[in-house]
């Protein structure tokens, strides 16, 4: 390692100011603090910093979404073994799926971090590692179907107008993935949903009889509640969808990771989950159709409730920034999602709009929490006034 | 039976290098210097020349726009130099000790046989006055104003911070004269603030002062949290704070008639031999004393102060004004190889990002390392989780850099100072200068709605 520093030290000058290659010092930068935590100190304020940065922040995030990454690619082989009748020990099932979205994913990772480094070059900033995260959420929403050139242009049409324009990681107003994912759905429908876009092939290839590959939530919307998975299946996640969000255990555990480190807001997990089922049980109470009589706890379970609860709804960044702003955040976010699935049959899956419209609105939840705080401040003085 | 209050947030830092509860032999006082950099806000006029004999409470300087707040010589001697840095800003003006102890007579008196006006006087004239801050902005306390309490706060919650009980021992009959002539400058109360576990230490010896016990972990110690549970400061308020060793001060003037500022500091820190105590004069040099007492095995940082909020100062630099500690701790100017990724066992974060959680004895050796790089705001809620205060920090903080005066005025800017959000610093994710950003935001409401 002391050779691989002596290195970057001695072509460190050529990328600073003034150097032959200073046009490309952020992207230096880059490489070489992911290489080695730089050497900065305290210049000003405390002589000492928590050893917590954005990069670890980061790292942590990505390790709770390994167990989703793992599923779905088994399920993406599992899925794909039951449409056609193959036999596939778990293993050859992981292999065979992992491979298909592998691509996926470096597109994502290539053409956005491409973007980032870019931006950040053209601003003179360091690149930020807010996409780090971004570019594997981005595979995981997907159906495995997906055109790699469609990744490729939501990558960049997210990255660019939902985050760079704005000022890059911190600024942006919507959560990145979802804008992504948000922008195939409406530009791109048929690569979007339908029952074949889940399966591996299934477009193209005949499946064994009886193999419809719709997921929970379509057949919910379609009224075919009596096709649908059982509670366990759908919890466990042997059901089609995108591929990394079928699982609620995989983002259980996720959501365990997130939570106990601290990295993600148990209070917007927790109220989101509340929004649902409070809204699941007014349904049931109101019920005059099959999808409004489903037991609020099916919701948690189906399409990408659990996913975008705990990976989605939690961006610190596009979520309230207030304690008290987030539990009605996330409460609403439940709410809304649960409400568009039962009563707008145009999108079966209510998760993605219900999170990118509380992203608008947070600031406005943030608003009303500091006025109120403003208010009590000012009684707190006057009263003393008074007395 | 005192008011206790229970402090929930903040963050106990556990370093290694605290100090033994033992005196070390301090060396020869070779150098003095006051630094008028010391004071916020203050625009410094020098009254003496290099060469020129002083004694012992004798001015210095004063401050041109309150001409007087003045600080004094703390010992005889011979003014050595008045050092200038960029654009001829006084930095320090050094005193070279005669060893003679000649000190002006200020005359001994009870305050509590003088008035108001009379008491002012002599803390002024002896330059005891600058030790009196106010809240809001922790500037000198100005003279001609009348706060409505006074606060101490009776312990040290920082990290190292030297034990205020053991440093008191002994000067009750001191301690007491300056609380009896401090309450002649408040028609309120002087508040003491202290650690469940001092309820029978010295200041239950006390009298005249209102005691309030406040449990919990770092910045409970911290008078302006304390003031916040107790009256916090809005528009128009006005307090005053003072530490315990300056009232120490004040005591022994109104008892002798002449400045004594001897005060015990800790020297603490991972980098030092031997962590303890040590008797020194207001603004000694500590160049043989550090020589003798660190390691040397590292580039060191040599801190006047905590980690948290003090000054950092050369080997051969001096105490600063309002300072009682001396830390030292290694230089963080280090490479590591995929830090971020790495387990590291060694590193303490409030976070569980890191494994410090397991072991919640354990203390560590921190450098100053910034551990990453400045970025903008992600994460959220952090402060919060450190800052036991009703106020909204992030907020506060995003005031201050749009120069939004009304919003600093209702997100709480008078209630609070860097010391205050020292700990938001210290655990920002985003390694946000959160202490500087708010001096700036002070500076702004002083210049635009004055102190």
């Amino acid at each position: 390692m002391k050779s691989l520093r002596k290195y970057l030290d001695k072509k460190k000058p050529l990328f600073q100011k003034g150097g032959k290659y200073a046009k490309f010092g952020s992207t230096f930068g880059a490489i070489e603090t992911f290489l080695f935590t730089p050497n900065h100190t305290s210049k000003s304020g405390t002589h000492i910093h928590d050893s917590i940065d954005l990069k670890r922040t980061m790292t942590v995030v990505i390790l709770a979404l390994v167990p989703a990454l793992l599923f779905g690619s088994w399920n993406i082989g599992y899925q794909h073994g039951l449409a056609f009748g193959i036999e596939r020990s778990v293993i050859e099932n992981f292999i065979f799926g992992f491979m298909k979205f592998l691509p996926i994913m470096i597109v994502s990772y290539g053409v956005g971090l491409g973007i980032e480094f870019i931006a950040a070059q053209i601003r003179g900033h360091e690149v930020n590692e807010g996409f780090l995260v971004t570019g594997i959420l981005i595979p995981l929403i997907l159906p495995i179907n997906i055109p790699l050139w469609m990744v490729a242009l939501a990558v960049a049409f997210a990255v660019i107008f939902g985050k760079e324009i704005f000022g890059g990681t911190g600024y942006n107003i919507m959560n990145v993935a979802l804008i992504a994912r948000a922008f195939l759905f409406f530009a791109y429908p048929s690569q979007m949903s339908g029952d074949a876009v889940w399966i591996y092939e299934l477009p193209n290839k005949v499946p064994v009889d009886g193999f419809s590959g719709a997921t929970p939530l379509a057949q919910m919307a379609q009224g075919a509640s009596s096709k649908m998975a059982s509670f366990s299946d759908m919890f466990l996640g042997f059901i089609p969808g995108s591929i990394g969000e079928t699982s609620t255990l995989a983002v259980l555990i996720g959501a365990a990771i997130l939570i106990f480190t601290g990295i993600g807001s148990w209070k917007i997990m927790i109220s989101t989950v509340m929004g649902a089922l409070a809204i699941g049980l007014l349904c049931n109470l109101l019920a005059v159709n099959d999808y409004m009589a489903l037991p609020p706890y099916y919701h948690l379970v189906m399409g990408g409730f659990a996913f975008g609860t705990v990976f989605m709804a939690t961006d610190p960044v596009t979520a309230s920034h207030t304690e008290k702003g987030k539990w009605i955040y996330g409460f609403m976010i439940g709410a809304l999602a649960v409400l568009i699935r039962v009563f707008n049959p145009a999108y079966p899956e209510g998760m993605m709009l219900a999170i990118l419209l509380m992203n608008v609105w947070s600031p406005l939840i943030d608003y009303f929490v500091v006025e109120g705080h403003i208010k009590r401040r000012l009684k707190r003085a006057k009263l003393k006034g008074n007395a | 039976m005192s008011k206790v209050i229970n402090l929930k947030r903040g963050l106990d830092i556990r370093l290694k290098g605290d100090a033994e509860k033992k005196y070390g032999t301090a060396p020869e006082t070779e150098l003095v210097a006051l630094k008028p950099t010391d004071f916020h806000g203050l625009s410094p006029k020098i009254l003496v020349k290099a060469g020129q004999e002083v004694r012992a409470g004798e001015p210095l300087f004063l401050d041109k726009y309150n001409p007087e707040i003045q600080i004094t010589a703390p010992l005889s001697g011979e003014i050595l130099a008045v050092n200038r840095g960029e654009r001829r800003k006084v930095l320090e003006i050094v005193i070279k000790p005669d060893g003679k102890n000649s000190s002006v007579d200020f005359l001994s008196a009870n305050p509590e046989n003088l008035s108001r006006e009379e008491v002012k006087n002599k803390l002024k004239i002896s330059g005891i006055w600058p030790f009196l801050k106010q809240r809001p902005y922790g500037t000198v306390a100005k003279p001609e104003k009348t706060p409505s309490n006074i606060f101490i706060s009776g312990f040290d919650s920082a990290p190292l911070a030297p034990d205020y009980e053991f440093i008191l021992k002994g000067q009750t009959s001191a301690f007491q004269t300056g609380i009896n002539a401090l309450n002649k400058l408040t028609d309120g109360k002087i508040h003491v603030g202290i650690r469940p576990d001092q309820a029978n230490g010295f200041f239950a010896g006390i009298k005249n002062i209102e005691i309030t016990q406040f449990s919990g972990p770092h910045p409970a110690g911290n008078v302006g949290i304390q003031i916040h549970h107790l009256s916090p400061v809005d528009k128009g308020d006005l307090v005053w704070t003072i530490k315990p060793q300056e009232v120490i001060f004040i005591g022994r003037l109104f008892e002798t008639g002449k400045v004594d500022f001897t005060k015990i500091i800790s020297l603490t820190g991972t980098e030092v031999n031997t962590p303890q105590y040590y008797k020194v004069i207001q603004g000694i040099s500590l160049s043989t004393l550090l020589k003798k007492a660190i390691k040397h095995e590292v580039a060191e940082r040599i801190i006047s102060g905590n980690v948290l909020t003090g000054t950092q100062i050369d080997a051969d630099g001096y105490l600063g004004f309002y300072d009682d500690q001396v830390t030292v701790i290694p230089e963080g100017d280090y490479y590591e190889f995929l830090g971020w990724a790495m387990p590291r066992l060694h590193k303490f974060s409030l976070s569980h990002s890191y494994f410090s959680w397991l072991n919640p004895k354990q203390s560590y050796k921190v450098d100053s390392n910034l551990n990453g790089e400045e970025r903008a705001y992600v994460m959220t809620g952090q402060y919060e989780k450190v800052l036991p205060m009703d106020i909204l920090p992030v907020f506060l903080m995003k005031a201050i850099i749009a120069k939004d005066i009304d919003k600093m005025e209702q997100l709480g800017i008078y209630e609070v100072i860097e010391e205050d959000l020292a700990l938001c610093e210290y655990v920002c994710t985003s390694k946000t200068e959160v202490q500087r950003i708010l001096r700036e935001g002070i500076n702004l409401m002083i210049k635009e709605l004055g102190n």
